[in-house]
This record gives C-alpha cells, sequence and structure tokens, in this order.
C-alpha cells in the first residue's frame, strides 16, 4: 500500500502536489493506471482545463469503474481539487454540447456551471487568492484553518451541490460559491492547495490523517 | 474577496536572473532558484518566470531547469519564453508551472491562444503584450523580447487575445520598463476597460504608491514588478502594507498555530 496516490489520468500540474505530499512526510506515489487505485489508502484527483475533456479521459483510461471500486465500494478517502472537484458532480457543462452538460463521476450530486450562468458579474476567469468560510458541520479538512484563510483559485466554473450539507466552505466571486465539499470519504477544493503555500500544507496535512471511513 | 495579486517578475538570460532599462542595458541580478525560494519563503502571491531569450530562433522551453524552478514553489508559477506550440504546455505543465505567458508565437499565429485554452484551459493562458506609445494615437505591440513591432493596436490585440481564449493579459510597458516613473496608467486603463478578463500591470513601478494607482485609477487586478524589488529596498510585503493602508485588499500570511 502507498500513502496517498495522485492519480495521473493525463493532465496537469502533478509535480507540485507530489512535492507538497512530499514536504508533508507522506510517500506520495503517481497513480498511472486504473489497477493502481487499489493501492492507495487515500488518493488524489486532479484536474485543470475542461470537464468534458477530463471526464473523456478517464472514461478512455478505464478509471471510472476502478474509481467507483475503490471510492463508493471500499470508502478510499478522495481529494479532488480544482476540475478535480468539479468532476465529482452528476453534470458538468464545461465543454459539453448537451444542454445536460456532461456527466461527471456522481460521487457528490450537484452541477458545474459557469460562474457567469450562476449571476457572477466580475472578471472571469476567477484567479488568485480568495477567503473561504465554512459553511457545514466541522470537517477534519479544515482543522485549524480559520474562516477569512486566502487560498489560490484558478476557475470559471463552480460546483452547486444539490444537498446544502455537502457544502463545507465557500468563497465570493460576486456571488457566493462552493469552496469545498464532503460528502462521506469524498473531499472535494475548487482552490489549489499544493499552491496555496503554508495554508494549502496545512490543508493536505488534514487529508492526510483524516480517519478512515 | 478576491484579493489584488503583487507578483515578483524574474527575468531569466542563459543561467542567471537580469533586469534591464526599456527592454535593453540588461544587468546581472543573481542566480534563479534561491530567488524563487526565497519569494516562495516569503509567501509572495505568484511568480512569473520569463526567458527573455528563448523567442531566439532554435530556441526552446529548458524544461529541466523549470522543473527544477517549479518543483519547489508552492505558489502559483507562470512561466513565458519560446513557447510555440500546445504540445511544449503540456510540458511545461508537467515540469511544474501553473501558467504559460504567451507573447511572439501569439502574434506569428493568434490561433495558437485557442488551441492552448481548448486543451488545457483559459485559466492557464497569459497572453503578453510588450507595449509602446505611439504619440498621441494610442499604443503598439512589439513582439520579441520588444525588438519587432507588429503594428497591431494593443487595445485591439488585448481584445482579439481574450476572445480567442487568454485568461489573464500581463501588460507591459516598454517605455516606463526599469525607469521607475510609475506604470503607463492610461496603457493599463485603456487595457481594462477594454476586456473583461484579469489585467496584470507592469512595466515602470518605482514606488509603493505607483502600485496602488494601477489598481484603483487603471483598474489592474494584479501588479507585476522587477526592478523596484532587485535594486531598491522596497518588498512584496511592504507593497501589501500599502495596499492595505490605501483600503485594497490582500492576502494575509497563513499561520499554522499548531
Amino acid at each position: 500500500m502507498i500513502d496517498v496516490g495522485v492519480i495521473d489520468y493525463g493532465v496537469g500540474n502533478l509535480g507540485s502536489m507530489l512535492r507538497a505530499l512530499e514536504e508533508l512526510g507522506s510517500s506520495p506515489m503517481l497513480v498511472t493506471s486504473p489497477d493502481g487505485l487499489a493501492q492507495g489508502r487515500r488518493l488524489i484527483l486532479p484536474g485543470v482545463g475542461n470537464f468534458t475533456d477530463c471526464m473523456a479521459k478517464l472514461r478512455d483510461g478505464g478509471w471510472i469503474p476502478a474509481l467507483h471500486g475503490a471510492v463508493t465500494g471500499h470508502g478510499v478517502p478522495l481529494l479532488g481539487v480544482c476540475v478535480g472537484m468539479q468532476l465529482l458532480a452528476d453534470h458538468g457543462d464545461e465543454g459539453s454540447e448537451d444542454s445536460q452538460g456532461t456527466p461527471g463521476l456522481g460521487f457528490v450530486p450537484g452541477r458545474v456551471q459557469h460562474l457567469r450562468t450562476l449571476g457572477s458579474t466580475e472578471r472571469m476567469p476567477h484567479v488568485g487568492w480568495n477567503a473561504i468560510r465554512r459553511t457545514g458541520s466541522p470537517t477534519p479538512l479544515l482543522a485549524g484553518i480559520p474562516d477569512g484563510t486566502d487560498f489560490y483559485f484558478v476557475h470559471s466554473y463552480a460546483f452547486t451541490p444539490q444537498d446544502k450539507a455537502d457544502e463545507i466552505a465557500s468563497a465570493t466571486c460576486g456571488i457566493p460559491f462552493a469552496a469545498a465539499l464532503q460528502r462521506d470519504n469524498i473531499w472535494g477544493t475548487q482552490f489549489h492547495p499544493e499552491k496555496s503555500s503554508r495554508a494549502g500544507f496545512r490543508l493536505l496535512k488534514n487529508f492526510l490523517t483524516a480517519p478512515q471511513c | 474577496m478576491l484579493k489584488t495579486r503583487i507578483i515578483p517578475t524574474l527575468l531569466w538570460k542563459n543561467f542567471g536572473l537580469v533586469k534591464g532599462t526599456n527592454f535593453d542595458s540588461w544587468r546581472r541580478v543573481g542566480p534563479v532558484l534561491p530567488a524563487i525560494r526565497v519569494y516562495n519563503q516569503r509567501e509572495v502571491d505568484e511568480l512569473i518566470l520569463l526567458d527573455i531569450l528563448a523567442h531566439l530562433p532554435d530556441q526552446y522551453p529548458d524544461y529541466e531547469a523549470v522543473s527544477d524552478y517549479g518543483q519547489d514553489c508552492f505558489i502559483p508559477l507562470t512561466f513565458g519564453g519560446g513557447i510555440r506550440d500546445s504540445r511544449q504546455v503540456g510540458h511545461l505543465l508537467r515540469a511544474g508551472v501553473d501558467k504559460v505567458s504567451i507573447n511572439s508565437a501569439a502574434h506569428d499565429d493568434p490561433s495558437l491562444i485557442g488551441k492552448i485554452a481548448e486543451t488545457y484551459g483559459t485559466q492557464c493562458v497569459v497572453v503578453s503584450i510588450d507595449a509602446r506609445q505611439i504619440g498621441s494615437k494610442g499604443w503598439r505591440a512589439y513582439s520579441h523580447a520588444g525588438q519587432h513591432d507588429t503594428g497591431r493596436d494593443v487595445v485591439a490585440w488585448a481584445q482579439e487575445m481574450e476572445a480567442r481564449g487568454a485568461g489573464e493579459l500581463l501588460i507591459t510597458s516598454i517605455d516606463r520598463d526599469g525607469t521607475f516613473q510609475g506604470y503607463d496608467l492610461p496603457l493599463i486603463e485603456a487595457v481594462a476597460a477594454a476586456v473583461s478578463v484579469p489585467v496584470i500591470a507592469s512595466g515602470g513601478a518605482g514606488s509603493y504608491q505607483h502600485m496602488v494607482e494601477a489598481v484603483r485609477q487603471a483598474g489592474a487586478s494584479a501588479v507585476a514588478a522587477a526592478s523596484i524589488f532587485h535594486f531598491t529596498e522596497l518588498t512584496p510585503a511592504g507593497a501589501k502594507a500599502a495596499f492595505e493602508a490605501a483600503g485594497i485588499p490582500v492576502r494575509r500570511s497563513f499561520i499554522d498555530a499548531d
């Protein structure tokens, strides 16, 4: 078994995530094939770019059944980061030719839509440091992270969970949106903890030490 | 609320960092890696690293060096210089870069911006525009580290780049670069008013007040500066204090209490 597996399905800057996890004293490994998911005590699902492209890569790589097996079958803790959090949704609009959106992993019921569609009139993308505030019940992911702590965001789409109780923190970009989610053993952050310096280290440490379900 | 970013710019030439005036008269300012480590330690908001020679023929991004720099950077890192195709962007993202800055290659092939945005998302595409004032007729965009007049109007070019998928615009005044006379506020204001993506003001900062003006008067979402941090006692932390005093929201450092 490995401490934490970072899922490498062909997108993004994974180097910073691995280095951040190493700094915290863990021994992260890149998981480069779906078979490898069973080896991880915890899993991180990164993501950059386009929701529909990321889902296509997960599907073409045969990741989806293996992810369901590990996460919903065996209760392995999963942290989705940025688009990786958005992929947890039922549907995402980005890059989709279907008015219902592209189907996501469906781990956390909800939909991912453009911040403009949700009513924001701010400059897009929403890029930079923004404060998060708790909105749900206490969660181990945010232990030691006071309300008002700034994290680094870079995105134009946001996740609206169907069940408000799944949202554990929000941020504001003209309108409030979900900054972090939790549903059972599944977590997500819209921001990038691996690029959020000390605050991000604390959050990743919390994920690495969160009790397993 | 979104914080206003203060971004040190690192200009990289051969093996070290340099800084010039009006894109010329380069002075050496030291090695790259220690500078990145120090800024990372001091928790600056973000870093921009530009290879100012990589636009030359047969040059391509030095992935190995970028990987060394990116690995220890736990804040957002933008890299620019010599990027000519979407495949190179993939290599750079893997090497630890979060965003790429594109200038000359966009002038050669404007559709490159759309290709990168489609594959990697608009959020990772920073289009860098180097501007010179042309009398009272506005500003013209220059490519190849300020060497080549593209004949393009800066504001129109900024709008085209946004339409093609740029996620941010880095607007540098060649006239003000390294002069400490302050940002070209009308330039920044003209671009910021014409686009709805974030605009990073660059070129000419000589005081904290100049940075405040770029945000307050010109509408910049972030300020970049190089000379001021290399050659004076002014620091990103000092700039933050000045922003706070002026009522501009800034990011506060996180202290892990445990």
